[in-house]
């Protein structure tokens, strides 16, 4: 027995337990893996339904059908299958959202990053997280109550559902996630940057311009994508607020109908099979690249961030 | 300890899964469907299930569109259409083996509603179809203010959109019509708007006492400019037909399953369902529809 205390306490474990041990060590291994794997095997089973459910509108209408203007499966007279005016108006809703959203979201972020005292720090933080709960729906709500009324008043329109409307609610939507990224990203900037250009003669103001922002700017840009890809996606809201006109909008103070709000309200009670139904995957597919495209570029741009930071 | 724990935990979760199915096993009814018959179905549903306690029923919107879809798909018992239901989309429901049968439950005055800014008082079905479909452009060509027109309308899974384009615009809607997501928010947009127009269902412009909502006036329709316009607000325009807007309200139910939902569409028929009905504005049945009940043993 004594020789078995000078071999180590690791031989005391029976073989038994040892297996048990490495079997449990493979398993939460796999099953860690499989987590991480669900998420890509998810996202290739969307993109492959929308590709398969869109397909056989394409092929039965055609695919010059969708590149028309207006998008009228329901028609009295003649289904029109346009995507153009969706895309346009998703579009429209989408940079008016980032034209506001952009210049408050830095600002504040550099606000938080820079300038604010750490007790305002604690209160603003949490505060803005609060922000990105609010429920669509909510605003959507607002948008028809207080907004609306309120864009009509102030531009002398007879009714405020239109695309100023929207981009202003989406704004508030995409806020949040533009706020903390950049605040990261503004943060975590060395120390020493902004030490070597205030020793150079730089005011606070022209340390953050021209030394700190600069230097966060890949993941500013990405917070900006990711923003983005907020608003395109944006339902709820953009469906209450925005008047869902058929019409091509031509300014922003048209209504608009974008392509997430024509899916929701359609596809609730369109025949399961019909040229429509299919063409709404197309309409699906469509954003659904969309969204790709941005959140991609969002990744690429945040990947190269974090490259310089290395 | 820990499989004490687990034991009890999992006792508890089927403890909570099983007593209500034990407990209350009562008839739990879903109605879907149309936006305009939703509060009305809500408030009759709410005091059958007072007097029957061994009934629960869930009452919700979406459109006509989305209750007759929920039909087809078997995901709703009962459909609130304010239109009846396609050949289209009885064949279809017939394919999944749902028998549908629509009993009429109450009459619509479809109002057309206009800012109380408007001096227009009345107008002809074919000036809202010209209106509705973009001919129109300004109140003065309708003689009234020089206001542009706006259009409020419903979005295509409505039953009232389809009703008002096969019986009124008869084309297809404006392009610049706004889709508003239910009566509700059409009358709230008529409102604030001076040159708006929208239609809603008649239990949407007037309160409990009768009154019309105030904020919005309830245009007269006449058939064509040779005839008389009436006003929806009349009981008397709508059970002799002379209001041209007059429509029956459906409720579809799957014959096959009829046995579940009989006693609260026979409650809705009943006198005492009628009274509810006229409170919340809407009209009672003319022999015509009543006839129409009576062939679905209704």
């Amino acid at each position: 027995m004594p020789n078995s205390i000078s071999k180590g306490p690791s031989l005391s474990i029976p073989n038994r337990i040892r297996r048990w041990r490495q079997f449990q060590d493979r398993f939460i291994h796999r099953f860690f893996q499989i987590n991480g794997m669900l998420s890509i095997l998810i996202l290739l089973g969307i993109f492959l339904l929308l590709l398969f459910d869109g397909f056989p509108a394409v092929k039965n209408l055609g695919l010059s059908s969708f590149f028309s203007v207006i998008w009228n499966p329901t028609s009295y007279v003649k289904e029109t299958y346009g995507l153009g005016a969706m895309i346009i108006s998703t579009l429209m809703v989408t940079f008016g959202a980032m034209l506001l959203a952009v210049p408050i979201g830095l600002g504040c972020a550099a606000y938080l990053a820079e300038v604010a005292p750490s007790w305002v720090r604690e209160i603003l933080k949490p505060v803005i997280e609060i922000l990105a709960g609010i429920p669509s729906v909510v605003l959507g709500f607002l948008g028809i109550v207080v907004v609306g009324p309120a864009i009509a008043r102030i531009f002398h329109l007879p009714n405020g559902l239109n695309a100023v409307n929207g981009s202003l609610l989406l704004a508030v939507m995409s806020l949040p996630t533009i706020i903390s990224i950049s605040e990261d990203a503004i943060s975590s900037v060395p120390r020493s940057y902004k030490e070597a250009s205030l020793a150079l003669g730089a005011t606070r103001w022209q340390t953050l311009i021209k030394v700190v922002v600069p230097s966060a700017l890949s993941g500013i840009i990405a917070s900006i994508m990711l923003g983005m890809g907020r608003a395109i996606g944006e339902t709820m809201t953009v469906l209450m607020a925005t008047g869902n006109a058929l019409k091509m909008p031509y300014h922003f103070f048209d209504a608009v109908r974008t392509m997430t709000a024509t899916i929701a309200i359609e596809l609730g009670e369109v025949p399961f099979g019909s040229d429509h139904y299919h063409g709404l995957f197309v309409v699906g597919f469509i954003l659904f690249v969309m969204t790709f495209i941005v959140n991609l570029v969002a990744d690429i741009v945040l990947a190269k961030y974090q490259e310089v930071e290395r | 300890m820990k499989k004490l724990l687990i034991t009890s935990i999992i006792s508890l979760c089927l403890i909570i899964l099983l007593v209500p199915s034990l407990v209350f096993s009562a008839t739990f009814i879903q109605v879907k469907g149309s936006d305009t018959e939703v509060n009305l179905v809500q408030r009759l549903a709410e005091v059958f299930m007072k007097k029957n306690a061994n009934y629960s029923i869930a009452v919700t919107g979406g459109g006509s569109g989305t209750g007759i879809a929920a039909i087809i798909n078997k995901t709703t018992d009962l459909c609130n259409a304010s239109r009846p239901m396609k050949d289209a989309e009885i064949a279809q429901a017939k394919a999944n083996k749902v028998n549908p049968v629509g009993v009429i439950f109450a009459v619509d005055g479809l109002s057309l509603t206009i800012n109380p800014k408007n001096t227009v008082k009345a107008l002809t079905i074919d000036q809202i179809g010209q209106i509705f479909r973009g001919e129109l452009t300004n109140w003065k060509q309708a003689g009234g203010p020089d206001i542009p027109i706006t259009l409020y309308g419903r979005q295509p899974n409505s039953g009232t959109f389809v009703f008002f384009r096969e019986v009124v615009v008869r084309g297809d809607y404006s392009n610049k019509m706004n889709q508003m997501n239910g009566n509700a928010q059409i009358l709230e947009a008529v409102k604030k708007d001076a040159g708006g127009i929208g239609y809603v269902g008649i239990g949407y412009v007037v309160d409990d006492t009768g009154k019309v909502v105030s904020g919005i006036q309830v245009c007269d329709v006449a058939k064509d400019s040779r005839s008389k316009p009436f006003s929806p607000l009349k009981i008397e325009n709508i059970l002799n037909g002379a209001y041209p807007l007059t429509r029956p309200l459906y409720q579809y139910l799957d014959a096959n399953n009829r046995v579940k939902v009989e006693a609260f569409v026979k409650f809705e028929l009943s006198p005492e369902g009628l009274a509810i009905i006229q409170k919340e504005g809407f009209y009672p049945l003319t022999d015509q529809w009543k006839k129409h009940n009576a062939q679905l043993n209704f």
